[in-house]
């Protein structure tokens, strides 16, 4: 290929329709860079080669009782058509920095990148953090990288912060709470001493298994040791009492539940329909859905993070002119915080602002530092911004 | 310390600077000699240097415009907190203006709700905590230092705490900040929502030294207070038995709120010191604190009780009252000022090792004490593998500072060697800028450097520190990078 042309970086594909399109002459696929270079359960730390598949790296560290945190989500309908090999890989979930539902305890990706070592669009290998748990040393290279969506350089090696995966898990549904009675509920639950690892709210019209039909529900989840746990959910219960009926899931149930809320499943229906991801303080996610609702009616939405996640399905048509008033319309609802267009068709994607428009200094400083690592935009050009 | 050549130019310049500063911050501006002494040095007391100026802005309004007169006028810039830096990043340039945030010192909302607290940078970390502590709340990174550092500082350095095996560094905790940079544009980034737009650049910001720009508002999450808290006191024969449990503890699955060793020299000066019942016929000593609801506690108790036995654990105590399990942290804090009674001066050493490298890294300490002819005494954050050996010297003893630092230099190389990194919570600042090309390589440090270049593209912001060679951002666009490390030691590099 001819110097300074731009590359599409991809593995697995499954987050291929993730961003603004690419327009580049090829594509770099990293999937064959594939590999597990070194794992130490007692040090918490585990060492891959990008291309990974997750499902992998989730098999192994299940092997020793640990596992990712962060619960990196895998959305449907984020694979543009016949790219990569399907298995979505570690590169992805770092490069996109998407995070699952223990995110406000347990903290995002990038809390858990350790250590990187990449190529810049300068064509320079570099290394960025270390490989221990605690490190100081230098620049936060790794936390820049995550979620930087292959603009500024491809790894070569990521090094991930792994933890001890609970004992034991257990789920509090609550029944029949509106929208912003939940928020109020999560609001209490997440004050308390309770320490959910998951707090969330699916609407009646939603469907998810272990939900019943034709109810909404509000959803705490406790993790742990079994005494503690038992300990803890015996009090949220007392806490809950008059909130509504109450049901729990354990075990099996309680992680496919969750599962189902990290993949946001209930909302990966209609391909006819845009998906946006919002996020904003957590107590004010219900005022923040119902000013949606007043702007696009009949929208459909789940909440997570205790509030501060908001997946949002506009009622509207997925073409380019409803989608520009749907985002005009999304954006002027949020006070504090950000949306960004997730799941949409390309021509959409090409119009629409998928990431939230930042102020004009901040806007120039991101540029710079994008140029600092890939000066002549080599790597997923425009993927994030134009120019970007 | 090499730092960068002081410019005459600047220097010949500095009445009128003074009178462009007094414009925008008219109460502000320290020039005489007497006032500029107490901000010469930070806690690294080995390194100091008089300013050329103080300033005291109180608005971002006024850091802005400080900060947009020093950048058209080619002047250094030093930010400074509560100046209780361990590296030398609040270190002063003969030629530069240090910018302290002191004044900037309200706590501006407390939001239970979203349970967030958003500050100006010079509130001390310990303040945060105790503004919410009525309502059950508190923020979890707790540095030795917290009654002084301020969360501005906490932002530059990336502070941790003995906490922050469970929950997390600086880093981990602040959701958003404002910021000025050396141009005067004044940024907000992140804020009460999880995970701002765009690039993290919160999380380059955070622990990056005072180089990117200075903070001057800042969101932190707090958390609700465990119910319980009980600490086990674990005394080993040997270190090797100490480091095997922290292991099975961690392989167990258990990650206790703090876990922390000391060794014998560690253990015997903070018994002497505190006298809280250390047991002293032990080689390794760990202190393992659970928190969380009393059934969860109790529960893991147990565990680790038995893990620590089936380990060769001694001796092991668990608190049974709250003034216990302090008396049992009361020696562990103060091992610094303990260490300071047995010996004129000391070294604190900051590196970061595999956990399983332990035993090797302490045998290798006892050889090169032999080899520097200097003692050494270990307090190690065991869970998180951040050790801090602490040299002890005599500074009136002709030639022992420079045993002393090359001592450390030493350990330092001997981190990295095993797999670790140089610091692990208190910075490179001055202390370990000159070691950064041991443990990266020139490609390493290009790439760090560019970033700065997208901040402070004139190299003003607090220059001298964290890079052992400062290059131009003209001239890092062409630099011919080869993977070929530095020569080191001493060359000069300004």
């Amino acid at each position: 290929m001819a110097e300074g042309e731009a590359l599409e970086i991809v593995a697995g594909g499954t987050r291929s329709a993730l961003g603004r399109p690419v327009d580049a002459p090829h594509r770099l696929d990293m999937s064959g860079l594939s590999g597990v270079l070194s794992y130490e359960p007692e040090e918490l730390v585990l060492t891959v080669r990008p291309g990974t598949p997750l499902a992998e790296v989730e098999a192994l560290l299940a092997s020793r009782k640990q596992h990712l945190a962060f619960e990196p989500p895998c959305i449907d309908g984020l694979r543009e058509k016949d790219v990569g090999t399907g298995q979505g890989t570690i590169g992805g979930v770092v490069a996109t920095g998407f995070s699952g539902p223990r995110r406000p305890k347990a903290g995002a990706v990038r809390d858990h990148v350790l250590g990187i070592a990449a190529v810049s669009g300068r064509g320079e290998t570099f290394v960025g953090g270390g490989k221990v748990v605690k490190n100081v040393t230098g620049y936060d290279i790794p936390k820049l990288m995550t979620g930087s969506h292959g603009t500024l350089a491809v790894f070569t090696e990521i090094t991930l912060k792994v933890l001890p995966a609970p004992e034991e898990t257990r789920t509090l549904l609550i029944e029949g709470m509106s929208s912003s009675q939940a928020v109020r509920a999560m609001t209490e639950v997440l004050q308390t001493a309770a320490d959910a690892s998951g707090a969330c709210h699916l609407p009646q019209d939603l469907v998810l298994e272990g939900k019943p039909d034709d109810v909404s529900v509000t959803a705490f989840r406790l993790e742990g040791v079994r005494p503690s746990v038992e300990f803890r959910l015996a009090r949220l219960h007392d806490l809950l009492a008059a909130a509504g009926p109450q049901r729990m899931l354990e075990g099996e149930a309680s992680v496919a539940f969750w599962r189902g809320v990290r993949d946001v499943t209930p909302l990966s229906g209609d391909a006819n329909r845009t998906l946006w991801r919002l996020s904003v303080p957590p107590a004010q996610g219900a005022e923040v859905l119902e000013r949606i609702e007043k702007r696009i009616p009949r929208s459909r939405a789940m909440l997570d993070w205790g509030g501060g996640l908001i997946w949002l399905e506009p009622a509207a048509a997925a073409d380019v002119s409803s989608s520009l008033a749907c985002e005009e319309k999304i954006r002027g609802a949020i006070q504090e915080g950000h949306a960004m267009l997730v799941r949409a068709p390309a021509d959409v994607r090409r119009t629409v602002n998928v990431f939230h428009p930042q102020p004009p200094a901040l806007a120039a400083l991101s540029n710079r530092v994008d140029l600092q690592f890939d000066p002549k935009l080599v790597l997923n050009p425009g993927r994030m911004y134009s120019g970007i | 310390m090499l730092m960068p050549e002081p410019d005459p130019v600047i220097l010949s310049r500095r009445a009128d600077l003074v009178a462009r500063l007094r414009e925008v911050v008219p109460d502000g501006v320290i020039e005489d000699e007497e006032s500029r002494r107490a901000y010469e040095q930070d806690a690294l007391t080995a390194y100091r240097q008089m300013p050329m100026l103080v300033v005291l802005p109180s608005s971002t309004k006024e850091v802005a415009a400080v900060l947009r007169i020093c950048n058209s006028l080619g002047v250094k810039v030093v930010p400074r907190g509560a100046g209780t830096s361990l590296s030398g990043g609040a270190l002063p340039l003969a030629d530069g203006v240090v910018v302290g945030l002191a004044r900037l010192s309200k706590i501006l909302d407390i939001d239970y709700d979203n349970r967030t607290v958003t500050c100006q940078p010079g509130v001390t970390n310990l303040a945060i905590s105790r503004a919410v502590d009525a309502r059950g709340f508190y923020y979890a990174p707790d540095p030795s230092s917290q009654i002084a550092c301020t969360i501005g500082g906490n932002i530059a350095e990336n502070s941790g705490g003995v906490h922050c095996l469970k929950y997390g560094l600086t880093t981990n905790n602040v959701l958003g900040i404002e910021l000025v940079t050396m141009s005067g544009d004044v940024l907000r980034i992140g804020g009460k929502h999880f995970d701002a737009e765009g690039y993290d650049l919160l999380g380059v910001l955070t622990g990056s030294e005072g180089l990117l720009g200075i903070v001057t508002e800042v969101t932190v999450r707090i958390l609700p207070k465990p119910e319980t808290a009980r600490a086990l006191l674990v005394g080993f024969a040997s270190n090797e038995d100490a480091g095997a449990t922290v292991a099975a503890i961690i392989g167990a699955g258990i990650i206790p709120a703090g876990m922390e060793m000391m060794d014998k020299p560690a253990i015997h000066a903070a018994e002497a010191f505190v006298k809280v019942g250390y047991p002293l016929d032990v080689e390794a000593l760990l202190i393992v604190e659970l928190d969380g609801p009393a059934a969860e506690v109790d529960y893991l108790c147990g565990k680790v009780t038995a893990l620590a036995q089936s380990h060769g654990a001694v001796s092991c105590r668990m608190s049974t009252s709250e003034p216990e399990r302090l008396a049992f942290w009361a020696g562990r804090k103060a091992a610094f000022p303990a260490v300071g009674r047995i010996s004129p001066d000391y070294l604190c050493m900051d590196g970061t090792i595999p956990r399983r490298a332990l035993p090797a890294v302490l045998s290798r300490l006892r050889e090169l004490e032999h080899e520097f002819g200097l003692r050494v005494a270990n307090v190690f954050h065991a869970g998180d593998g951040n050790l801090h050996p602490l040299i002890l010297f005599d500074s009136n003893q002709p030639g022992e500072l420079e045993r002393a630092e090359g001592f450390g230099a030493a350990i330092l190389r001997l981190c990295v060697e095993v797999g670790g990194v140089l610091t692990g919570e208190h910075g490179v600042g001055v202390e370990k800028r000159d070691l950064m090309s041991e443990q990266f390589s020139e490609s390493d440090l290009a790439h760090q450097q560019r970033l700065k270049c997208a901040f402070d593209p004139s190299g003003l912001l607090n220059p001298g520190k964290v890079f052992p060679v400062l290059h131009r951002c003209a001239e890092l666009g062409r630099v011919h990078v080869h993977q070929g490390k530095l020569a080191f030691p001493d060359i000069p590099r300004f």
